[in-house]
């Protein structure tokens, strides 16, 4: 395993709780990932020593507290290679980082007549935002297929984005584990004069980011997918493009006057970021994004890589036809998110005798209806690993899927 | 911790395996769909009330083997009882699932027979949506009558 991943556990102070005297054995981070010492600590010496109001009061708390709050954009902002901190805006989650897309850039840019393009592998997060705008204003949007492997069928894309103004994907599938190519689909966004949406919340949290590298136009994603606290999101936004969109929503901080016949908004990032912010959730950010910085996003990938190559060779291994394990078998094209289907057995009665093992698990549809309807399933079983997990895990997991075979085939 | 066999007792998986009354009715059998949206559980109940009694009832959908046991055992236990006594059996059973009603409280006497065996799941309580989806999509259909 490319870190040591012994100590990497000793920081996770959740992971030595025993439930009944049995360890714990998280695997649903791709629904929300544990935190370590460094940002539960951050979180409460903020807290405990320097808690004040940002950008708003001149006294000396005041200025501390501003500085951690910027501190932290400009962490995320090297973290994903942006230009600018100021490119950095907080939210309240993804969902709102793509919301925020939809409705501001949406109101300027699309009306009757147009379309944007998404694709079949989407969460609800980036379907229902622009699945509302488009009731309003009348645009098309169009469905980027996939193939029987459960990656994006490219084959017709230019023929999806001729005329196209956006096209919105997520960088990684949070039930496939499916891996886009980024780069690509932004070039041929760009080619058809389109914008680039990145969801970026499955990618992130596991291998490193480079928005500028991507050319993407927008990117989306959730601190608390990444070791951070919940309750903050994030949009990183090419410059020129957050410059020239209306804000998102309107009150203070926000503005730089406001008269009784109108208003004027405050410079990036400010004019995105009304109201009172979640300000110890950034700070609490900024030491998650300094704890994955410090372990290196290509060693957190390469481990990642290697419990997938391990968890779909012993899930397969042990189980042969009793399990399908939807996506891509290749472990260099996708993520350490393993979704399947076993047996006959409903995914929530696997997860509920796997809740008796302590093996944490989600069933259900993921947030992503319209994928689950192509895979031709209600529900399915999703187990997702992060830098924390162990080859053990994996063992305890298959164990506890053996003891599910034979309590459902009594 | 409750055990799996408090959940999972040998009847339920029974119903699961062997579900009593699949199937649809056409009208003027009424009908109702249910789903329960934490886990995609799907189900559509149809009912054929003939002089103020339940003379036929079916199921389809899919589900877990909580909802489809439960929505089986129902089947069973409404065929041939009036309305209103499904109406007290509903109410009996949600009552059993910890739900609290407005109005007046159950009737405790009411038979549950089978049923009991779900009361495990209250210990579950993730799963009492899944053991009540069926009798929630059941009342809804008969308020179609
Ligand atoms: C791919 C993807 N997009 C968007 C979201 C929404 O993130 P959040 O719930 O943090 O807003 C999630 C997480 O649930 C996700 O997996």
């Amino acid at each position: 395993m490319a870190h040591d991943l012994s100590s990497v556990r000793a920081d996770f102070p959740v992971l030595a709780e025993l439930i009944d005297g049995k360890p714990l054995v998280y695997l649903d981070s791709a629904n929300t990932s544990q935190k370590p010492h460094a940002v539960i600590d951050a979180m409460s010496c903020f807290l405990e020593h320097s808690y004040g109001p940002t950008n708003r009061s001149a006294y000396r708390l005041a200025a501390d507290a501003t500085d951690a709050y910027e501190g932290a954009r400009v962490k995320v902002a090297r973290f994903v290679n942006a230009a600018k901190p100021h490119e950095i805006v907080f939210t309240k989650n993804a969902t709102e980082s793509l919301n925020l897309v939809a409705r501001a850039w949406g109101s300027t840019n699309l009306s009757s007549g147009d379309a944007i393009v998404l694709t079949h592998m989407e969460h609800h997060a980036n379907i229902v935002p622009w699945q509302m705008m488009a009731a309003e204003r009348g645009f098309e949007i169009r469905w980027v297929p996939l193939t029987a492997d459960g990656l994006l069928d490219l084959t017709d894309l230019d023929r999806l984005l001729d005329g196209a103004k956006a096209l919105s994907f997520t960088a990684m599938s949070n039930v496939l584990g499916t891996i886009n190519p980024v780069r690509e689909l932004c070039a041929a966004a760009h080619a058809h004069g389109a914008i680039a949406v990145v969801d970026g919340c499955q990618s992130v949290p596991h291998m490193p980011t480079d928005v500028r590298e991507w050319d993407a136009d927008f990117v989306a994603f959730s601190s608390h997918k990444m070791v951070g606290p919940s309750g903050i999101g994030l949009l990183w936004g090419r410059e020129s493009l957050l410059e020239s969109m209306p804000p998102f929503l309107g009150g203070g901080s926000m503005i730089s006057d406001v008269r009784l016949d109108g208003f004027e908004c405050a410079e990036l990032p400010a004019k995105f970021e009304a109201g009172t912010q979640p300000i110890v959730e950034a700070v609490g950010l900024g030491a998650a994004v300094d704890y994955l910085s410090a372990l290196g996003m290509d060693n957190v990938r390469a481990h990642e890589v290697a419990l997938t190559v391990e968890a779909l060779d012993k899930l397969k291994g042990r189980f042969g036809d009793d399990i399908e394990i939807h996506g891509s078998p290749d472990a260099s094209v996708r993520g350490a998110t393993i979704s399947f289907a076993f047996r006959d057995v409903h995914p929530h009665d696997v997860s509920q005798v796997l809740d008796q093992h302590n093996v944490c698990v989600r069933a259900g549809h993921h947030c992503a209806k319209p994928l689950m309807r192509l895979l031709g399933a209600n529900a399915t079983v999703r187990a997702s690993f992060y830098l924390y997990n162990t080859s053990d895990e994996i063992d305890t997991l298959c164990d506890a899927l053996g003891e599910t075979a034979e309590f459902f085939s009594a | 911790m409750p055990g799996l066999e408090d959940l999972y007792r040998e009847i339920i998986l029974d119903h699961y395996k062997n579900p009593r009354n699949r199937g649809h009715l056409d009208a003027p059998a009424v009908s109702a769909k249910g789903h329960n949206p934490l886990c995609g559980d799907e189900i559509e109940v149809f009912v054929l009330v003939e002089d103020g009694r339940v003379a036929d009832v079916r199921i389809s959908g899919q589900g877990c083997s909580i909802s489809q046991s439960s929505a089986s055992m129902m089947s069973a236990a409404i065929k041939g009882k009036t309305v209103e006594e499904v109406r007290a059996l509903v109410s009996r059973f949600r009552h059993m699932m910890s739900i609290e009603e407005e109005g007046p409280a159950p009737d405790t006497t009411v038979a549950l027979g089978d049923l009991e065996a779900l009361q495990g799941v209250v210990k579950f309580p993730v799963r009492i949506k899944c053991a009540v989806l069926a009798w929630n999509t059941l009342t809804e259909a008969l308020s179609n009558t």
